[in-house]
């Protein structure tokens, strides 16, 4: 317990971390999700090097590359802007293929409904089709963000002073693995456990109003 | 030219030698997630609370934290237990427990597919409970599920660079070897970031093939069912 404040601290920033990334994971999935869609080839095609160039390569390496390889042209990122960046980018290729995944899942007669209805393009999205869609993809994005939370721990190695590091430095100055590391994957099981607190409240805010038909 | 290409070409025999370890590591932590995995998936099926409820809580809390901790631990922990492994046996150890817990729920869900009544049929012909599945449930429960199998393949290809952390030397070590001799980290990161790219599209076109060929023996099977 002794160690407890400095892991506490070093917690926050895995925190603040997962915080940043989905956010920026969120908005990259909705985007490259809905171009994947779009009319023009040429979006197309570029979302679909992003997604498969993301995915396809380790999010470690990607956190390198953004840290260590982006100074070559001059970019000098902060660790931290680094970070989010990196897990942001990466997580945000898998949100895309939920989101466009979650979008094809809506019933055609819907579209043709709010078609029908004459509703606008953009406004049959907005008002039809995403909000219908949001419920599918909740559970997934769940699991994503999880692990995204579980790949935070790899921005200690571009010297991020997160739970991850503050652990390890501990041992380093201490030698009481078995009791730090203990701790610190109690810790991060915790962290987990609210966040998958919080997608079933959104699941339930989400799911209000929609008869169950075994869809969502 | 930003890209020095002589120093490309240079390093590249060297990074391909630690793609190697990589490799090598990828094939045994899969072969003992498979394993452990399977008998995960047994023990949860216990009809013992106590079992299946703690194989259930290692399973969720395994896949709810960082793998890199839990390489930590092993590579910290074991030692003050008289354990002392190489590094690049903990890695693998870490990747087959860390991935076990994952495979463990693929194997359930192809295990809950199995119709009861071939569960009773192997019980009314007196078959023990290790009869019942290595003979009728795990041929049946495997190549529905082949494709989740393989997804986590790639998967964990791509958690190998996360044992540079425990200084086993796979291609991510190497990369940052040779960037801090030679100050120059541009070629060898992107080359490493080529390397996953080009294993992981070559694996996954392979699962997709191994996918369809699954999914037209079972259109075999139901035109058989409806026919027979």
């Amino acid at each position: 317990m002794l160690f407890l404040p400095q892991l506490l601290e070093g917690a926050v920033v895995t925190i603040e971390v997962t915080a940043c990334a989905s956010v920026l994971a969120i908005i990259m999935g909705f985007a490259a999700g809905l171009a994947r869609l779009s009319r023009w080839w040429i979006v197309r095609a570029v979302t679909v090097v992003y997604v498969e160039v993301f995915r396809g390569s380790s999010a470690l390496v990607q956190l390198f590359w953004l840290f260590f390889v982006l100074p070559f042209f001059g970019i000098n990122l902060t660790a931290f802007e680094a970070a989010v960046l990196a897990l942001g980018l990466n997580v945000g290729a898998y949100g895309s293929e939920v989101v466009r995944g979650a979008i094809l899942a809506v019933p055609k007669g819907q579209y043709e409904a709010a078609r029908s209805l004459n509703f606008s393009h953009s406004r049959m999205m907005r008002r039809i089709i995403i909000p219908q869609a949001v419920v599918a993809m909740l559970p997934p994005w769940g699991n994503l963000l999880i692990e995204l939370l579980k790949n935070t721990a790899l921005v200690s190695l571009i010297t991020l002073s997160d739970l991850a590091f503050k652990a390890y430095q501990l041992n380093q100055a201490t030698f009481r693995s078995t009791e730090i590391f203990s701790m610190v994957l109690v810790i991060y099981f915790i962290i987990a456990l609210g966040m998958t607190g919080i997608i079933r409240l959104l699941e339930r805010w989400f799911g209000r109003g929609i008869l169950y038909r075994g869809a969502a | 030219m930003i890209v020095k290409w002589d120093f490309a070409w240079n390093i590249l025999p060297v990074l391909l030698k630690a793609a190697i370890t990589t490799l090598e590591a990828t094939a045994l932590g899969y072969a003992m997630a498979l394993s452990l995995g399977l008998v995960l998936a047994i023990v949860r099926r216990s009809r013992v609370r106590a079992i299946s409820w703690t194989a259930g809580g290692i399973i969720e809390f395994v896949r709810s934290t960082p793998f890199l901790i839990q390489l930590y631990f092993l590579y910290f922990i074991l030692p003050n237990y008289g354990l002392t492994l190489p590094a690049f046996v903990t890695g693998i150890l870490g990747l087959g427990i860390h991935y076990s817990a994952y495979t463990s729920e693929v194997y359930r869900a192809g295990i809950e597919g199995i119709p009861q009544g071939q569960w009773e049929a192997a019980r009314s012909l007196n078959f023990t409970k290790l009869q019942i599945y290595r003979r009728i449930i795990i041929p049946q429960a495997i190549p529905p599920i082949v494709p989740a199998l393989g997804n986590y393949l790639v998967g964990m290809i791509k958690d190998t660079p996360i044992l540079s952390a425990i200084a086993v030397v796979e291609i991510m070590q190497r990369a940052k070897i040779i960037g801090s001799e030679t100050f120059r980290y541009l070629e060898p990161i992107t080359m490493v970031g080529i390397f996953f790219l080009l294993v992981s599209l070559v694996f996954s076109a392979f699962i997709r093939k191994v996918e369809r060929g699954v999914s037209m023996d079972r259109r075999i099977e139901k035109a058989m069912e409806i026919k027979g």
